[in-house]
């Protein structure tokens, strides 16, 4: 089932400058293992040591934020539009 | 390296007095080319923590942020920085900022003590993301 995924600017440097991409995925968690298989320095910047999703990247399919949905098991059918959006943040402390 | 027309660079530290002593975020929207990024204005963002916790910490909402890189994209520019300011702290990285940093990004951090705005310093997260980078910043027109 391809689906169509967004790459944001802040990651374009690791996708050959690709913003748009036809993956085949059956859940968010296998659309990504698709992409950082295609694109293995993706990897260090998306997931964490555990292999889940850094915390400054947000997961649109759709208008719906994956985060609280169901995350990686969140399922995906032919046509979807996934979009990473990055969560900027930071701090001055803790 | 970064070049900061003066009147971005006074909106950056207005930006900073106006939020003390809470944090002040947003992007940085201008071109790139040669690795030269020249500021065209600022989008000051709303700081989506909660309460007190804007005294140390900041966030930008992702509808936000995607909503103003679509308009910048209209306008054929490119949002290549945030900013945002460390009240009574260095304007250097925090663990957290590093913790938080998505590479690409020029990170421009704005000291902000006892209200007045102080300096103002850009940072690049190494690409191996064990570190923030110092870079060159250009106050004026180049
Ligand atoms: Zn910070």
């Amino acid at each position: 089932m391809p689906v169509t995924l967004f790459i944001p600017t802040a990651l374009r440097g690791f996708t050959e400058r690709n913003a748009e991409l036809s993956l085949e995925a059956a859940t968010v968690g296998e659309l990504i293992s698709a992409l950082t298989q295609k694109y293995p320095d993706l990897r260090t910047h998306l997931l964490d040591e555990k292999g889940e999703l850094r915390p400054f990247v947000n997961v649109f399919v759709g208008e719906i934020n994956i985060q609280s949905r169901g995350g990686f098991a969140f399922p995906l059918k032919d046509g979807d539009v996934v979009t990473l959006i990055p969560a900027i943040a930071g701090g001055a402390r803790g | 390296m970064i070049i900061l027309p003066l009147r971005v660079e006074s909106d950056i530290r207005g930006e900073a007095r106006r939020a003390y002593p809470w944090e002040c975020c947003g992007l940085i929207v201008g071109t790139s080319s040669a690795g030269v990024r020249r500021a065209a204005r600022i989008v000051p963002l709303n700081n989506a923590r909660e309460g007190e916790e804007r005294r140390r910490r900041f966030a930008i909402d992702p509808l936000d942020f995607a909503r103003a890189e679509r308009e910048a994209a209209r306008e054929g520019l490119e949002v290549w920085g945030i900013y945002h300011s460390h009240p009574d702290h260095p304007a250097a990285p925090s663990a957290r900022d590093l913790e938080r940093a998505l590479p690409f990004y020029s990170y421009v951090i704005v000291a902000a003590r006892d209200g007045e705005d102080r300096e103002l310093n850009s940072f690049l997260l190494a690409s191996d993301r064990s570190r923030m980078e110092p870079e060159e910043v250009w106050v004026g027109e180049k």
